[in-house]
């Protein structure tokens, strides 16, 4: 099957101020992202990992390259709004990405404009509330929200408009531990619903439930692999400035202490599972 | 107000000489309401705060007279950077104290240095050039050049990268060590609070659920729970163990401890059944 999304050498700079060089926050991307994937991009600030992201569903287009979604190229301008109905995209301030006075008003933004007859927008607002758990906020106002409240009206939002894949940049950075864990599962179920899930994330422990972990470093993809292939070689984690999961720390220091804990053991319960049952 | 509800309920506590004290409780504990009245933007309806020996909730007090004793740095300080450069921006607060030029100078180049950026290189950079662990650094440094008794972090690390997080963290316990002020660390991050604290707060619903040394707080996992609070994920994990029958200590809080633990505890395990083959071998 064709995948959803294909990067085709995309180089994104922009100018630092008048007269000074240009920055190449992607220099050299290349990309097939598979359809009803789970997708986790990691990174150090500035590594280029938003970028990336906002050039998914051309709300920054290719310096060089292409990028196809769902098969349109994102820098043709006829086919902006497929682009951007097949690949939607949540933020991490969820209170920039409200913008009605009502929940459900604010879930059916997106629907409306495309044009969809209100019978259907009636549908796709409450299955879309229904699937983040906000059916029964539908009328309240957004800012009596919390805040994992309110990431999950704005994910509503974009899952009303029906999208293939989802592009999450860091939605729980400003969460607290509980919102940051709604926010989590809602994610898992949409894949399981077969919608494509990209999340850029801080966090490894989010990391870990995806597919496949792509580490961009100096606009450029630094390692790619599932979690596994990817955590197993801490070093080369640690040495651009990210973390390792629990799991992965734990493993090492164990295995100092001649416990032969398995390289594919990266999650906490993997862990808990394997410690029970060694001998 | 047709209804009022209390948002701090009774609250009291202690906090001693050069601790560096922790305070969690989730969104809309109170948390919140608590640090806007230790640095005085909010006065209670009753009740005291006692700094050394200044009480700052008295009516005729002066801010200034709380700003010297009391810097609060908020959430996503950076946001709050407005002059053109990093020495104007943290020469702000001291030259509202009304200090001479010598000593806001002074103290500026002192703060800047205390946050582990070198002053040479930074104090003419416009702060909005600079990358968003160093603009929180600055920010930050901004109110230690006030030289308060007491400093108030509110979530430091809120949304920086791994390596920035662990960074300013560090840079945090550089600077309580070497003022040796009171530090009051509000976080969600367990770890970072189990890690740093001598003593941890926890507050639901406006009031004290309990205070005392992580050791303490993070044992009572039930209370904690309830609250909707979550243990450090490393005495998640060994929690987890313990329920599945292994003879490990109660409450690890770091991931050393708990591998070593561990690894005696499996090793004793091993011992154990090589023993009982042998037995059996031997019949």
């Amino acid at each position: 099957m064709e995948p959803i999304i294909k990067i085709e050498n995309l180089v994104f700079a922009y100018a630092k101020g008048e007269g000074r060089e240009a920055v190449r926050a992607v220099d050299g991307v290349s990309l097939a992202i598979e359809r009803g994937s789970f997708t986790a991009i990691l990174g150090k600030n500035g590594s280029g990992k938003s970028t990336l992201a906002k050039n998914l569903n051309g709300l920054l287009l290719p310096t060089e390259g292409v990028i196809y979604v769902n098969g349109y190229d994102t820098a043709d301008d006829e086919h902006i709004w497929d682009v951007r109905q097949s690949a939607g995209m949540v933020f991490q301030n969820p209170d920039n990405q409200l913008v009605s006075a009502i929940v459900e008003d604010d879930v059916a933004f997106g629907p409306e404009n495309l044009g969809i007859e209100p019978a259907e927008i009636r549908r796709r607002v409450d299955k879309a509330l229904q699937d983040v758990n906000m059916g029964a906020y539908k009328n309240k106002p957004p800012h009596l929200l919390s805040g994992g409240q309110k990431q999950r009206v704005a994910i509503a939002g974009v899952v009303a408009m029906k999208p293939s894949c989802i592009i999450f940049d860091e939605p729980t950075a400003m969460l607290d531990p509980k919102g940051r864990s709604e926010i989590m599962s809602i994610i898992k179920e949409l894949h399981a619903e077969g919608i494509t899930v990209i999340l850029i994330t801080h966090f490894m422990e989010e990391a870990v439930e995806a597919e496949r972990v792509i580490i961009m470093h100096d606009g450029r993809v630094f390692m790619d692999g599932t979690p596994q292939e990817v955590f197993s070689r801490q070093e080369k984690v640690l040495s651009v400035n990210l973390d390792i999961p629990l799991a992965v720390e734990l493993a090492d220091m164990l295995r100092e202490r001649g416990i032969a804990v398995p390289e594919n053991i990266i999650k906490t319960e993997e862990m808990v599972e394997y410690l029970c049952q060694y001998e | 107000m047709p209804t009022e509800s209390l948002a701090l309920d009774d609250v009291s506590f202690e906090i001693a000489d050069g601790q560096m004290f922790g305070i969690i409780g989730h969104t809309g504990s109170g948390k919140s309401t608590l640090l806007q009245h230790l640095n005085g933007l909010l006065k209670p309806e009753s009740g005291h705060i006692i700094i050394g020996d200044v009480d700052i909730t008295e009516p005729d007090i002066a801010m200034t007279e709380i700003r010297k004793r009391i810097g609060l740095v908020f959430q996503y300080p950076e946001y709050q950077l407005f002059e053109e450069t990093v020495a104007k921006d943290v020469a702000f607060g001291p030259r509202n104290l009304g200090l001479a030029e010598e000593e806001i100078q002074e103290r500026v180049r002192e703060a800047i240095e205390l946050v582990g950026l070198d002053y040479e290189t930074f104090k003419e950079r416009s702060p909005f050039e600079l990358s968003g662990g160093q603009k929180r650094r600055v920010a930050i440094a901004g109110v230690i050049a006030m030289r308060p008794e007491a400093l108030i972090l509110d979530e430091p690390t809120a949304g920086l990268d791994p390596k920035a997080h662990k960074d300013v963290l560090k840079m945090v316990e550089e600077v309580h060590r070497r003022t040796g002020n009171i530090t009051i660390l509000v976080s969600h991050n367990m770890a970072d609070i189990a890690r740093l604290c001598d003593r941890v707060l926890v507050i639901d619903s406006g009031r004290v659920v309990t205070v005392g040394t992580p050791k303490e707080v993070f044992s009572r996992r039930r209370e904690l729970a309830e609250v909707g609070l979550d243990l450090p994920p490393v005495t998640q994990l060994t929690e987890a163990l313990r329920q599945r029958g292994f003879q490990i200590d109660e409450t690890i809080l770091s991931v050393e401890e708990a591998a070593e633990q561990i690894a005696a505890c499996l090793k004793a395990r091993n011992t154990h059944n090589t023993q009982n083959v042998r037995r059996t071998e031997d019949k």
